[in-house]
């Protein structure tokens, strides 16, 4: 395994990479033409069936971070990667059973609107706009990067190309189609990576009688019994409990997926498409399992981490161990397409946070019209745009699961303990939710700054202020206790608890008929 | 609804709604302890992830893809029970609620 096409312009590779391109911008040009309201560009007009909203789901959950990430930590570190299968899963029921439901009845477009509802508006509204924000562009900036080194091996074009590329198609969707563009290319690339995924499986249980364990056996035969263990990624327990927690609940405050339940028509729309994102993301991430210790067995760690030092390759390199350069040029056209369609759903959740909740609702009270909210949406696009092309390029060379992994430790912290509060806690204030949402946020950002990983690994100092990698574990349970302290200690706003009451649980035409 | 149709449609909302978060809410501590019992032991646990049950399989590999199988199932646990009980018990309540003026 000494020679690999990896570093060379792939034809195959071009041929479906132009074609993926050509086939999402005839979906934006079709979606453009129905894209003319708010409600059209935020969420393609309520009109996404449950089956859809499941693929829309799945396509904007799985990354880069879950395809190449995953294949390439299980490949180099064994059992550890599964780390990330599993957290990254069972987020979905929690946002089933807990948000799903109340978040369709109570909101409009973004999760602010259901924080805000109760609330007064325009604090809130900033304070969420802040999380999204920060979320939505470590989300990014790992996919930017991931996307830049992806194309860089395989077009043999500069980094820098590769990222003004994927920035370029990413403001087309988004501008022109708005969430209906958007949402058909999350269900074209679901297809596609659950497809290339299975496939790629496939070839690799073919080889061992469809007998996963008889793989994980050559794994430990190659490699040592220790792969099939935990220990070699995760040394210190409290690490490993944090990056669970911020796994687990940093899904129920990501604003780009919490948004697409505002494209179904009702709750029950919403409940059903999570189940159907549920069983894909789950075959998905089971696939997961097969392809790491496959890349182990056939390419190797050293292998892999010889072409990328963060084992971003491994599910190529072992697509062109099994299939040759065509099928590597497939998987490599597939995992662009990944990450293409989740920096588009990122960048019109921001481009929702700047226009609906920062420019429309705290600046002018919510008097804009849909028109003029709608250009305001666009513009701030075209920005969201730039900025993530410019840290694209600014962050080259950063690991792309772990960056992934602190964008879920902000949303975990900021934006989920306020949203979960204003659902379920009736004394919840404005004050309080400002004050969960802010602290939460910035809490983890700086235990991030102070962490190892960017004190040691990046700043080269030989000890850090906070010993965790992840800060889940203390700003979780922090960002709930400032909520709910914050809270008691203000006065009550007087509300009509019996009309939110019904609206949570029969939606807004109870309220508006 | 039978038993609770003499009661006022909030009241009969409010017994919905808790019913259907207590259900949520003890499918969410079931997931949790789930997920965190599989961390802990990872954390805490590594000699009993370790074990061999049969060439290539752990525990923990087992355990692992039974995490993501069974949180599947309970999603598919909840929404079956949701569509078919908990949406049906709304809409009659909406129904007669509306036709009773109640709630507009």
């Amino acid at each position: 395994m000494s020679t690999t096409a990896i570093g060379q312009p792939n034809s195959v590779a071009i041929v479906f990479f132009i074609l993926f391109i050509l086939i999402t911008l005839g979906i934006t040009y079709w979606a453009a033409r129905r894209t003319r309201t708010t409600e059209h560009f935020y969420a393609a007009g309520r009109t996404i069936s449950p089956g859809q909203n499941g693929f829309a789901l799945a396509g904007d959950y799985m990354s880069a971070a879950s395809f190449l990430g995953i294949a390439g930590l299980v490949s180099t570190t064994g059992f550890d990667g599964l780390i990330y299968s599993t957290g990254w899963l069972v987020g979905w029921p929690v946002v089933l059973f807990l948000i799903a439901e109340p978040l369709r009845n109570l909101g409009k477009y973004t999760f602010a609107d259901v924080v805000a509802l109760r609330l007064n508006q325009t604090p809130v509204r900033i304070a969420a706009a802040v999380g999204t924000l920060a979320t939505v562009i470590l989300y990014l900036i790992a996919q930017m990067v991931g996307a830049g080194g992806l194309i860089k091996l395989m077009f043999g074009l500069s980094y820098e190309t590769a990222i003004v590329i994927v920035g370029v198609a990413m403001i087309a969707y988004v501008l022109f189609g708005g969430m209906l563009a958007t949402t058909w290319v999350q269900i074209v690339k679901a297809a596609l990576l659950l497809a290339g995924a299975f496939l790629l499986a496939l070839l690799v249980l073919a080889r061992f009688h469809f007998n996963p364990a008889a793989l994980f056996a050559a794994a430990a035969t190659k490699y040592g019994a220790s792969v099939l263990n935990p220990g070699k990624l995760v040394s210190n327990p409290l690490d490993t409990i944090s990056l669970g927690m911020a796994l687990m609940f940093g899904t129920a405050g990501l604003p780009h997926i919490l948004m697409r339940f505002y494209t179904v028509p009702d709750a029950r729309a919403a409940r059903t498409s999570v189940f159907y994102a549920t069983g894909l993301i789950g075959f998905f991430y089971l696939l997961t399992f097969v392809l790491g210790f496959g890349a182990m067995v056939f390419v190797g760690p050293d292998a892999i981490k010889v072409v990328d030092k963060g084992g971003n390759m491994a599910a190529p390199l072992l697509a062109e161990f099994l299939g040759g350069t065509p099928f590597l040029g497939f998987i490599a056209a597939v995992a662009f397409a990944t990450i293409l369609a989740v920096v588009a759903g990122l960048t019109l959740s921001g481009a929702a946070a700047l226009s609906h909740d920062l420019w429309v609702n705290a600046m002018h009270r919510g008097e804009a019209d849909s028109r003029e909210e709608l250009r305001v949406a666009r513009v701030a696009t075209v920005v969201l745009g730039i900025i993530a092309i410019v840290l694209g390029v600014t962050f080259k060379g950063q690991n792309v699961a772990y960056m992934v992994s602190l964008a879920f430790a902000i949303a975990a912290s900021g934006n989920f303990p306020a949203l979960l509060m204003s659902i379920f806690w009736r004394r919840f204030t404005t004050a309080g939710a400002v004050a969960s949402m802010l602290f939460g946020t910035l809490a983890t950002l700086l235990l991030i700054y102070l962490s190892p990983t960017i004190q040691v690994d990046i700043l080269k100092h030989t000890s850090a202020w906070f010993p965790l990698k992840n800060p889940a574990l203390l700003t979780i349970p922090l960002s709930f206790a400032v909520g709910i302290v914050v809270s008691l200690l203000g006065a009550q706003a007087g509300v009509d608890d019996r009309a939110y009451h019904r609206r949570m649980h029969l939606g807004e035409l109870s309220a508006d008929r | 609804m039978p038993a609770s149709s003499s009661l006022a449609p909030d009241e009969r909302l409010r017994v919905l709604a808790a019913q259907r978060w207590r259900i949520a809410l003890t499918l969410t501590a079931v997931m949790i302890v789930l997920y965190f019992g599989f961390i802990v032991l990872i954390a805490y646990g590594r000699s009993v992830l370790a074990i061999l049950l049969a060439p290539g399989l752990t525990v923990g590999i087992l355990l692992g893809a039974l995490v993501i199988v069974i949180s599947w199932l309970l999603t598919y646990g909840y929404v079956r029970w949701a569509n078919t009980r908990y949406d049906v018990a709304l809409r009659e309540l909406s129904k007669t609620a509306t036709d009773a003026g109640v709630i507009r």
